[in-house]
């Protein structure tokens, strides 16, 4: 203790404090904060619930009974999938007028998005969520998925999933933090401005190929930093930065050497 | 007396060459050979010794490579995705070399990083010696070579970026093929020549493997040692200063100062670039896939050097731009991005020497490097060429701007459409006028002194602030240049009235000549120097004894 209190007016003191208290902060909030519970099979008497949460919270813009209204979709038919993936990953309830719908921490909890969905999917038949099998990354062939990966989403998506730019504002989202589930629903379902690939296109096995392709990508890079693995642009970047910042400060570190 | 020394084996040795082949005597001449010191001489250092590494590491990738485009399925486990694909030999030996050799993925990412610092460090390499005006006489011979190696590190580059037959270097000789087919007449025959038939054929890539590694880096090496030849044959440039005049070089010798440096220099190049080919992957060709000319993916774009055409082809409008003549099509919405925005750069980059000495009237040596400040057009010139360069790499980047600053890719293209146009020619006004704004700053300084903050009160209450003057190198620096006139030229007729044959070449000429030199701040004479001396002088004089007058005797003041 003596030790402690000896440097405790030393001038890194304030920085180690910042470092334990950011430590503390981080660590409690890791162990605080809630973590993502399983998806649960939705009852048909949550189907009731669903209702009243649909008027409550979706209604205003898709209509009472889901029939849609001017320019916003019904959702009669969409199934359970597209409502999962929308209020999963708290697209939906849209919170301003956009380009597109933006990902953000979603509105509802587990139960409340499982009767959502249940209600949607009682209004008419349509893609049902994916069970956690027909999702299970390790039982994927992630060859045959960056095969199909490259011809049907690599344009929009980046040829790992990294993202890209889309006409007016619009864009396709990086697939890194995408969950398993949302990946094949989004497949299935088309949101936005994706296309749709249904199960004729791309059959579920080979969807699951590609979840598993993308999975494998959030490895990293067997070269080292990936840089975003966004090709030449940011490789060029961080020549420039890292590789010639390094060297013309040497070249002037050099030059400054007495001689 | 020195005593006679033992001779050692290395002293016996070199005794042995030299009797046969007077070695020693170049030996002696390089080893005093005097250069100028100065960090930015080392720029071309950096780009000779990132050569050093790429040939290097491209003699390992070699070993390895299989320049073929013959069909092979790939039967390695790493990585999984790419295990049993059907691909290309070259394609397979890349993956095979970078999973299954040992440090081979290493030696692929440190030879990739050395490309990209290659072409990097000789694009500042000649920024530095364009804005300082190293490339006049008699260096111009020395300028075009140096242009002709950026060329062909651009095509070392972009064939060797299309060796791995991946997706993403197939879409770049996709584009390079729709350019070439875009050449009037020509055009589809040269497309065919190039790839043996239709795109992509079977024969590229054994081709580009043959120029990537034989013909461009044989001719690099050969105009490298030109280029160094010649820049020990015309002596180094230095910069202005006490002393240095173009008759003298003022420096260190080779041996032993610029070999220590050059030594370190070599291995913190080296150094650097292991480091990066060890920490930040590069080019994962196995990301991309083996090539097929269906898909393209988001964020396909060529290396940096090549971004800029990249980026005009995304900026030109489409439609209204392909024009049917006589059955013909004449795509210029390809052959102005992609065939004269290039084309204009090159012609820049290598007239520029002898438009300037043209335009100058100048046919004497020059030795001691020009300030950019006292060369306001050509400073201007260079850096609204590298504004109209970085618009259009900014371009080529218009998705990844878009996605990670949410802006809409048309609004970004738009803005970088005008930005072309508007972009340069205000970067020029700008840098003009900031020059102009330095010469006149230098001018002051070197007539005024500097303001040393000490304030003197007269006995009449007058207040003056005491100027300390310049020392004899700050001065030298400022008032040793030349500032060109605009061209005077002879008149159209004689005093007989006979009208003489070039006038009109000559006026055009005056007219280049005045935008060049028309607005231009003359360095301060002896005469002024003197004039300007007397005259705080006179000063100190008329305010009649000052209080502090010991301190204040002899310095100049403000008029």
């Amino acid at each position: 203790m003596k030790a402690l209190a000896a440097r405790r007016h030393h001038r890194m003191a304030p920085v180690v404090l910042l470092l334990l208290a950011l430590l503390t902060t981080g660590g409690i909030y890791a162990a605080l904060a809630p973590s993502t519970a399983k998806a649960e099979t939705v009852s048909t008497a949550d189907i009731e619930t669903g209702k009243k949460l649909f008027q409550a919270n979706c209604a205003t813009c898709h209509g009472p009974n889901a029939e849609g209204t001017d320019g916003v979709p019904s959702l009669v038919g969409v199934g359970a999938a597209s409502v999962d993936f929308q209020v999963s990953t708290g697209r939906m309830p849209m919170q301003t007028n956009g380009p597109q719908a933006l990902a953000k921490p979603p509105q509802f909890n587990e139960e409340q998005t499982a009767a959502l969905a249940g209600y949607v999917a009682s209004l008419g038949a349509g893609p049902a969520i994916p069970t956690d099998e027909q999702v299970d990354a390790s039982l994927g062939d992630p060859s045959n998925g960056m095969a199909l990966f490259r011809t049907n989403c690599a344009m929009c998506h980046n040829a790992v999933g990294a993202g890209g730019a889309l006409s007016e504002g619009k864009f396709a989202p990086a697939l890194w933090e995408t969950s398993e589930r949302n990946i094949y629903q989004a497949m299935q379902t088309g949101p936005q401005s994706m296309p749709v690939f249904n199960d004729a296109n791309i059959t579920p096995d080979e969807k699951r190929d590609i979840v598993s392709f993308l999975v494998e990508q959030r490895e990293g890079s067997a070269g080292g930093n990936a840089l975003g693995a966004l090709g030449p642009v940011s490789e060029g970047l961080w020549a420039f930065v890292i590789g010639l910042g390094l060297l013309i400060g040497a070249a002037v570190w050099i030059g400054a050497k007495s001689s | 007396m020195a005593e006679q020394q033992r001779p050692t084996g290395l002293g016996k040795a070199a005794d042995y060459l030299d009797q046969r082949t007077s070695i020693g005597l170049a030996v002696k001449e390089f080893a005093r050979k005097v250069f100028p010191d100065h960090w930015s001489f080392m720029l071309g250092e950096i780009a000779l010794f990132s050569f050093v590494v790429l040939i290097a590491s491209g003699f390992f990738l070699t070993m390895f490579f299989e320049p073929s485009m013959a069909l092979v399925r790939y039967e390695g486990e790493h990585p999984a995705s790419m295990h049993g694909q059907l691909m290309s030999a070259a394609f397979h030996s890349t993956v095979d070399m970078s999973f299954e050799v040992r440090g081979g993925l290493l030696m692929r990412q440190i030879h990739h990083w050395a490309a990209l610092i290659f072409v990097a460090s000789i694009v500042v390499h000649m920024f530095r010696v364009f804005f300082t005006g190293a490339f006049r006489k008699p260096r111009e011979i020395n300028w075009l070579v140096g242009a002709v190696m950026l060329v062909l590190a651009l095509a070392a580059g972009f064939t060797g970026y299309s060796l791995p037959d991946d997706v993403l270097s197939g879409n770049g000789l996709r584009i390079i093929d729709g350019v070439v087919k875009s050449i009037p007449v020509i055009g589809s025959f040269t497309s065919f020549l190039v790839f043996g038939g239709e795109f992509p054929g079977e024969h590229i890539v054994p081709r580009l493997f043959t120029l990537h590694i034989f013909v461009i880096p044989g001719l690099l090496i050969a105009l490298i040692a030109l280029h160094l030849f010649l820049m020990v044959l015309q002596k180094h440039t230095q910069y202005p200063g006490g002393g240095r005049t173009d008759k003298n070089v003022v420096g260190y010798p080779a041996m032993p100062v610029y070999v220590a440096k050059m030594t370190g220099n070599f291995f913190i190049v080296a150094g650097v670039l292991a480091l990066m080919g060890a920490t930040m992957s590069i080019n994962n060709v196995w990301n991309y896939g083996p090539y097929d000319p269906s898909p393209v993916s988001a964020g396909t774009q060529p290396d940096w050097y090549i971004l800029f055409v990249d980026g005009a082809l995304r900026l030109m409008p489409g439609p209204g731009w392909e024009w049917v003549i006589g059955g013909y099509t004449l795509s210029m919405n390809l052959l102005i991005p992609a065939l004269i925005v290039p084309g204009i750069l090159f012609t820049l980059l290598f007239g520029w020497p002898f438009l300037e000495a043209k335009v100058t009237g100048d046919h004497r040596e020059h030795h001691v490097l020009d300030r950019p400040r006292n060369r306001p057009v050509r400073t201007a010139m260079g850096v609204a060429l590298l504004v109209a360069f970085v618009v259009c790499a900014l371009a080529a980047t218009n998705d990844l701007i878009a996605t990670h600053f949410s802006l809409d890719i048309f609004a970004i293209t738009w803005v970088l459409r005008v930005l072309l146009f508007v972009g340069p020619v205000f970067a020029f006004w700008l840098t003009k006028r900031v020059c102009l704004g330095l010469q006149r700053k230098d001018r002051e300084l070197v007539l005024h002194g500097h303001e040393s903050g000490r304030i003197v009160r007269f006995a009449n209450g007058e207040y003056v602030e005491v100027h300390t003057p310049l020392d004899e190198e700050e001065r030298w620096l400022r008032v040793n240049y030349d500032s060109p006139a605009p061209l005077e030229i002879t008149p159209l007729t004689d005093a007989r009235g006979v009208r003489r044959k070039g006038y009109r070449s000559d006026r055009r000429w005056q007219k280049v000549s005045r935008f060049f030199y028309e607005d231009r701040v003359s360095p301060v004479t002896p005469a002024e120097l003197e004039a300007a001396h007397s005259h705080g002088q006179h000063d100190t004089i008329e305010a009649k004894e000052p209080t502090g007058a010991g301190s204040v005797a002899g310095q100049r003041r403000r008029r």
